[in-house]
């Protein structure tokens, strides 16, 4: 029963050295948009830096669908890509015009970012009060498992004395025993 | 007592996520201030007058100006956008008035909000508009007016200071009155 109380708490101290570890790399890293875009945002950083023959091939990758992704209709005030309306017409048009120019998707977005301000952006920025967006769910695993690692032995440990007196063997007083085997001494006879 | 520290525990982080959630939703919807100091009989002070936005087809592109600027003028600050179907109804009586307000030493100054600059541009020919406008490409500077919506318009005396707003389709009886009430009051 310990080896099972401590690997909970082992299990429960990792995922905080995990959350720990989010923290710390979303905070070191101040170029990121957003933790959620860093995984989209990745390979066109990985582009810039690439020699130029392979930069011309990735800019050709640049496509509608994965900006309508990451992008906002301004006035419908939901994701391009679900959005159908006369603005969002709009929008693809002026994001079709800078992919035909060959902008990569870092440049699309800063400059949709320059016409239409933060809020085309799906994702909210990972500064400001904007941050809450990603501190909370991340907070709100830590705490659960805080409260895992608290709870965890308490209950392991109720468990087992519940078990424990469900096993006992009830003792009979001498009164009972006497009747008993008097009970049992009639049925066999 | 180390069983009441969880329950209280949960608890203060729920009066946090609470916190959390009503600060979120207040700082970000429209604020009716100036509305609420104008009923109290106040001239509140422009807002962000200094703030320099990029002024639309301006020459060079980056070239930048502030409602400070025209301070001394009489100005119908109004909010627009091309996407806007009430700001096209509106766009004939606000070049009537500044073909008006011209003479008077004063001017419309419009000020685009969620529009890219083509579109914006494309508006000003449709409509026949002369008078300049301003792009607010943060959103910020409208968020200071409690601008959510569009078109709104501000009536700004001589001295900087609101005497009117029009939150929607501004009417001609209230651009009229209003204009009268900016060039009396400063």
């Amino acid at each position: 029963m310990r080896t099972r109380t401590s690997s909970a708490e082992g299990f429960a101290r990792l995922l905080m050295a995990v959350a720990g570890a989010a923290i710390l790399a979303l905070l070191a890293s101040p170029t990121a948009p957003a933790l959620g875009a860093s995984a989209t945002t990745a390979p066109v950083q990985a582009v810039q830096e690439a020699p130029r023959g392979a930069h011309a091939r990735a800019r050709a990758k640049t496509s509608l669908p994965a900006i309508e992704r990451r992008v906002m209709c301004v006035t419908c005030k939901i994701p391009l890509m679900v959005a159908d309306s006369e603005q969002a017409s709009r929008e693809r048009e002026y994001i079709k015009g800078l992919i035909s120019e060959g902008k990569t998707e870092a440049q699309v977005e800063s400059a949709l970012v320059g016409q239409y301000g933060p809020a085309v952006l799906a994702l909210p920025k990972a500064s400001g009060f904007d941050l809450a967006a990603y501190m909370v769910p991340l907070a709100a695993v830590i705490g659960l498992a805080g409260v895992l690692m608290l709870l965890l032995p308490r209950w392991r440990t109720r468990a087992r004395v519940q078990a424990g007196k469900q096993t006992d063997t009830p003792t009979l007083g001498a009164a009972d025993a006497a009747r008993l085997d008097a009970d049992l001494a009639r049925f066999e006879r | 007592m180390r069983s009441r520290v969880l329950p209280i525990a949960i608890s203060l982080v729920g009066v946090c996520l609470v916190g959390l959630l009503v600060y979120g939703v207040t700082a970000r919807s429209a604020s009716r201030t100036l509305d609420e100091a104008l009923a109290d009989g106040q001239r509140p002070a422009a807002p962000q007058a200094a703030r320099t936005l990029p002024v639309l087809n301006g020459s060079p592109p980056d070239t930048g100006d502030s409602l400070a600027a025209y301070r001394g003028k009489v100005v119908v600050l109004n909010f627009w956008a091309s996407w806007c179907v009430p700001c096209q109804d509106e766009a004939p009586l606000l070049e009537r008035a500044q073909s008006s307000l011209r003479g008077h030493g004063g001017t419309v100054l419009g000020v685009t909000y969620l529009d890219a600059s083509p579109d914006s541009e494309r508006f000003v020919g449709e409509q026949h508009i002369t008078y300049p406008s301003l792009r607010d490409t943060t959103g910020e500077f409208a968020h200071a007016y409690g601008t959510d919506q569009l078109p709104e318009s501000f009536v700004i005396d001589r001295a900087g200071h609101i005497v009117a707003i029009s939150r929607g389709e501004i009417e001609k009886g209230f651009l009229n009155k209003a204009i009268k009430l900016a060039e009396t009051t400063s």
